[in-house]
């Protein structure tokens, strides 16, 4: 019977095999690979056109996931709609002096956040020490005393940190890649670990998938912990953002009437705010009935395809 | 009369069989669903499973080796369903206790490293140890003649390990999809359970008949 471990393992290395990419698949002209590595959970690569660079995971193909880019002549100018829909939570909370974002990516939100609330303590917790080095060496991501990293697994520091007591302003779930989802990270009670994180005015936001039969298994989910939350989804984007608060939520006049204030300090990240109120929407549109996910019951990857 | 002598050893070597499937089968879907159940705590880190696999590994190592001891002296259907039986009985901490042991655990040890060893050890290593013993007592409850214990043994590990693969193939393909995880090991304990008194009334029936 012990025999029979081996296919368990190869499953279970197989994607970190098949994440081989040989450089030669760079075949669009225009992009190049700037760094390539194999790290324990991923393939990690680094690439960069005329105008951007990139931070990729990908399994088999060049072209995959993009998770995080910049360009060049603007490092403030966010390159994708979701750092957008995350900003837009701005108008139910705009000064948090803790925040905690879990998955670090190329830093995007690190950068964004910090160059908002230079002043905020702001500590990020990533699995995978090979990001955090990839992000130190070609984003410019850098620790100081306000910010800093933990490499450790998202759940195992949410828990912990709910033992000690330690309360975060604002809390940024950004751990979810296209092609595996932690499921650990989906169910009902690790948003209880992370709704106990949060003082009476916390906020949480979530980036995760507005696709297939998990979009409205993890709805479900939030709106059990959270109640009623801010779905934000956007044209051409097949991310949605969760935006839960521990205050009601504002309503649409109230927004609409404070978006324009905060125009001027977006600006710069290529944002207009006032095209946001309209799509921070309450109102489910998904399947009711799909079945809430909880440590018991959570089949997410299975349920996404 | 001739018929009953003929069918007696056939029947008991399919059930014997039926069994070794099972067990293999069950070993491997408890092992998929350990993942599951150490990531609240422990996260999904490949350290993780590194704990589970490396429990596993020695809790079949040492079953393996007790079982085959217990064999040398007369083997018997009523002492193999035992074993299927001490292995639904010995689920049971995992079943009931698995949260507050990982609890207490996940307070008491700060790296998760070895948080994970030591739960994945109080959790999945008697029973798997128990279950380890059905494989080398399966062989010699099979083996008649000596000269083809080398065949015997090759069929019980085909049986047991394809049981094996499939208990790997339905939970993580299906039953996840279809059942909670304590709802699927629930159900596990009770299959050992039942596979423990057919095996228990086949070696009693047998042993009535010789007697």
């Amino acid at each position: 019977m012990g025999i029979a471990m081996r296919p368990f393992l190869s499953c279970l290395f197989a994607a970190a095999l098949l994440a081989l990419v040989p450089a030669a698949q760079a075949q669009r002209g225009e992009l190049r690979i700037v760094h390539q590595e194999r790290s324990l959970y991923r393939n990690i690569l680094v690439t960069e056109d005329e105008e951007r660079l990139c931070m990729r995971f990908t399994v088999t193909e060049l072209n995959g996931l993009n998770q995080s880019c910049r360009f060049f002549d603007d490092h403030d100018k966010l390159v994708f709609p979701y750092a957008k829909m995350v900003l837009s939570s701005l108008m139910i909370q705009d000064n948090p002096s803790s925040i905690l974002i879990l998955g670090l990516g190329g830093g995007t939100l690190v950068h964004t956040y910090k160059t908002l609330f230079p002043n905020a303590k702001i500590t990020i917790v990533e699995i995978d020490e090979a990001v955090v080095d990839v992000a130190k060496k070609y984003f410019d991501f850098e620790e100081t005393d306000l910010i800093r990293t933990e490499v450790v697994d998202g759940r195992v520091y949410i828990k912990r940190e709910g033992l000690k007591g330690t309360k975060y302003d604002l809390i940024i779930l950004d751990a979810f890649t296209g092609e595996y989802i932690p499921e650990h990270l989906m169910t009902a009670e690790f948003l209880e670990e992370v709704k106990k994180l949060l003082p009476e005015n916390g906020m949480l936001i979530a980036n995760t998938f507005s696709t297939s039969r998990l979009y409205a298994a993890e709805s479900n989910t939030y709106r059990q912990v959270f109640g009623e939350f801010f779905n934000v989804r956007m044209p051409g984007t097949g991310n949605r953002i969760i935006i839960a608060s521990m205050q009601p939520l504002p309503d649409r006049a109230t927004l609409e009437a404070r978006a324009p204030a905060f125009n001027e300090r977006v600006a710069r990240f290529g944002m207009d705010m006032t095209e946001f109120p309209q799509l921070l929407v309450t109102k489910p549109d998904w399947n009711l009935r799909e079945r809430v996910l909880t440590d018991e019951y959570a089949p997410v990857n299975l349920l996404n395809n | 009369m001739n018929q009953t002598v003929s069918a007696k050893p056939l029947s008991s070597n399919l059930i014997v069989l039926c069994l070794a499937f099972i067990s293999g089968f069950i070993i491997m879907a408890i092992e998929l669903l350990g993942g599951r159940i150490l990531a609240p705590y422990f996260g999904s880190s490949i350290y993780v499973w590194g704990s589970i696999i490396t429990v596993f590994m020695l809790s079949l190592s040492v079953g393996y080796l007790i079982g085959g001891r217990l064999s040398l002296r007369n083997p018997n259907l009523v002492r193999y369903g035992c074993f299927f039986a001490g292995a639904a009985l010995l689920m049971l901490p995992l079943i009931l206790w698995s949260i507050p042991i990982m609890e207490t655990l996940f307070l008491a040890i700060e790296d998760p490293r070895y948080g994970s060893l030591i739960v994945s050890m109080l959790l999945f290593f008697l029973p798997t140890a128990v279950m380890g013993m059905i494989a080398p007592y399966s062989v010699r409850l099979l083996v008649i003649d000596s000269n083809r214990s080398g065949h015997i043994a090759g069929t019980l590990y085909f049986v047991s390990t394809l049981g094996s693969a499939l208990g790997t193939l339905a939970t993580s393909f299906y039953l996840v999809l279809w059942f909670e995880v304590t709802q699927i090991l629930v159900t596990m304990c009770l299959t050992l359970a039942a596979a423990a008194a057919l095996a228990i009334a086949t070696g009693l029936r047998a042993a009535r008949k010789n007697g």
